[in-house]
């Protein structure tokens, strides 16, 4: 795996998700945000791009530039989708953000062949110190947040993502994660290393 | 008026004005070979179809966009109004270089069947008896009405549109026309509408019929025959109508509590109120160009619509397998159609996987913000109809559709 900017620049994270789909593919992108990464990939891959998101202003931007977007709601919007609906169904760093995050992850893997999901690893050695040596919640440039302001309400460590993926039959077929040089890594068996030094992860699952 | 002979050269069919139609712009008469069969079982033959075009049909007649009006709406979309001068309903849309850029796309608007602008309505006269139609006009729905649509298309010669478009009622028919044509429609974007009328839909529609049936005016609704127009009746349904495309924010802007030419209240029942007047100056206005049967009618074709009824019950069953590519748009004070009913037509969309844009536009110009001039609203569907373009491969003289 390695790091491939400098095409089209997009975000490290989007890149690497971008990097695991297959071109010409059906994907749905939830929390599509301005639509950076479907714009890529419907240029790049000639992927058949949809998204999902809950901002105006987003949606607005995403429509305005051609894209299939939809302002809708992860939490409630998913369920509408019938099986087997997308080749991927991507969720980059918005798992954090909804009420129920497990649901949401049943409905991802069951409306896409593969899920792809990122997040914010809150078991990095930053934060644990943050927490241990200053005994106050996490603020960095991947938690920019307050914590009385953030609308990260279910963070997670990258073994807790694990844990739940193994407790729902998710299989995951490729882990990376990121550190805060950008540096990427394969998780793999590495799963104590990769949640002490990875700011990020993203996975590939398929159920 | 000319004989609907199916499409001999492109250019004759659509240069064709109509000498003895009752107002300026073209009109065909359609149903002379196959006859329109109604949902009510009625066939309607040799019917006139009033309708008006923007910009040029392209070499493939792939450049078409169908614009459908809305209740009390035109074939006049951008160009004055023949009866009050008025410029257009969605002049500040069409035109060169507008959101529907008539450079680039050819923009068709059709009087729907019903209406009281050309297309055969209750006000014109029935072929069968020589009588002005009046009541005895079938009750018509709205998927007739795309029906017509389709006829003046197999005339004109297109096959596909390029889009199909409109607001309300407008948007219904862009609906109906996705669900029943899906392969004569690349792409559809029906706004600040739903795809059934709601109790509170069909109660205000009550509310305006029965105004117009309880003035003695209409006469039975045979007034054409005694001389008569219903103009009280139908100011009031007007009125009625009127308070439901706007929004209390809009109202309180517009007019709050500021009186008409005086200082205080006179204890009477004159207009006090500016918005009194300005109501009844919509009332007053609206008889002049619009048939108080026709409002029935269409009126009547609205609360009909449920698209999901119309498909066992589910509306996603409308649109299974569906090539076309959606673009649905609410505004967020519109509380005739409010976006949870676009929302509705979204999760439908989304159980087939359809191809489908939605966005809620920030407004507080209530359900006729679709009429105005709302920058976020230009935005997107300019940008969609692009993107649809693009993915349409279409070209105008040559050239790729993007500017």
């Amino acid at each position: 795996m390695t790091e491939d900017r400098g095409r089209n620049s997009i975000r490290v994270d989007l890149q690497l998700i971008a990097d695991m789909i297959e071109p010409g593919s059906r994907v749905l992108d939830v929390g599509c945000g301005d639509g950076a990464l479907l714009e890529n990939l419907a240029q790049l891959k000639q992927v058949d791009g949809r998204g999902v998101e809950l901002s105006a202003e987003g949606v607005n931007a995403c429509v305005s530039a051609g894209l299939s977007v939809i302002q809708g709601d992860a939490d409630t919007d998913l369920d509408d989708y019938p099986e087997n609906a997308f080749d991927f169904v991507v969720l980059s760093q918005t798992l954090q953000t909804m009420r129920a995050p497990r649901k949401v992850l049943e409905n991802l893997s069951r409306i896409g062949r593969h899920a792809i999901v990122s997040f914010p690893n809150f078991g990095h050695w930053r934060v644990r110190a943050h927490l241990f040596f200053r005994g106050r919640m996490p603020v960095n440039d991947n938690l920019p947040y307050q914590w009385y302001g953030t609308p990260n309400i279910h963070l997670c460590t990258i073994r807790d993502f694990v844990l739940l993926c193994e407790e729902m039959g998710i299989t995951i077929q490729r882990s990376i994660s990121l550190d805060h040089r950008g540096q990427v890594r394969r998780i793999g068996g590495h799963l104590g290393s990769a949640n002490f030094f990875g700011e990020q992860a993203v996975f590939l699952l398929r159920r | 008026m000319d004989a609907p002979k199916h499409n001999t050269g492109r250019t004759a069919a659509l240069g064709i004005a109509d000498a003895d139609a009752p107002f300026p712009g073209r009109r065909v008469v359609l149903g002379g070979d196959k006859p329109l069969r109604l949902d009510c079982g009625v066939e309607l033959r040799d019917f006139p179809c009033a309708y008006q075009t923007y910009g040029q049909l392209n070499e493939a007649a792939s450049n078409a966009i169908l614009v459908c009006h809305a209740l009390t709406g035109d074939q006049f979309v951008a160009e004055a109004h023949p009866m009050t001068g008025k410029q257009g309903w969605w002049e500040q849309m069409v035109g060169p270089g507008k959101t529907l850029d008539t450079n680039r796309y050819f923009v068709l608007c059709v009087n729907i069947l019903g209406g009281c602008m050309g297309t055969v309505g209750p006000q014109e006269t029935n072929p069968g008896t020589g009588k002005i139609w009046g009541l005895d006009f079938p009750v018509i729905t709205i998927a007739d009405m795309v029906r017509a649509q389709a006829m003046l298309l197999d005339h004109l010669g297109i096959d596909q549109l390029f889009a199909v478009t409109g607001g309300s009622l407008g948007g219904m028919q862009a609906l109906e026309w996705a669900a029943s044509y899906p392969e004569r429609v690349f792409a559809a974007i029906p706004i600040a509408t739903a795809a059934n009328h709601t109790a509170q839909n069909i109660a205000f529609h009550e509310v305006g019929r029965q105004a117009i049936m309880a003035d003695p005016d209409w006469c039975g609704g045979d007034y054409q025959s005694h001389g008569k127009r219903p103009h009280r009746g139908l100011a009031v349904a007007r009125m009625a109508a009127h308070v439901t495309y706007l929004s209390e924010p809009a109202l309180h802007r517009k007019f709050g509590r500021r009186l008409q030419d005086r200082d205080r209240v006179a204890f009477g029942f004159d207009a006090d109120f500016q918005v009194e007047s300005y109501l009844r100056h919509q009332g007053t206005t609206f008889v002049e160009r619009f048939d108080a049967n026709s409002y029935l009618y269409i009126t009547r074709a609205m609360d009909y619509f449920d698209l999901a009824q119309s498909h066992g019950g589910v509306l996603a069953n409308a649109f299974v397998r569906t090539p076309v590519r959606f673009c649905v748009i609410s505004f967020t004070s519109d509380w005739l159609y409010p976006t949870p009913e676009s929302r509705k037509i979204v999760h439908a969309l989304n159980a087939v996987a359809a191809n489908v844009s939605f966005a809620e536009i920030v407004s507080d110009n209530g359900h006729d913000s679709f009429l105005l001039d709302e920058f976020e609203f230009r935005n997107v569907l300019g940008g969609f109809l692009t993107g649809a373009a693009e993915h349409r491969g279409l070209t105008i003289n040559g050239a790729p559709a993007r500017p």
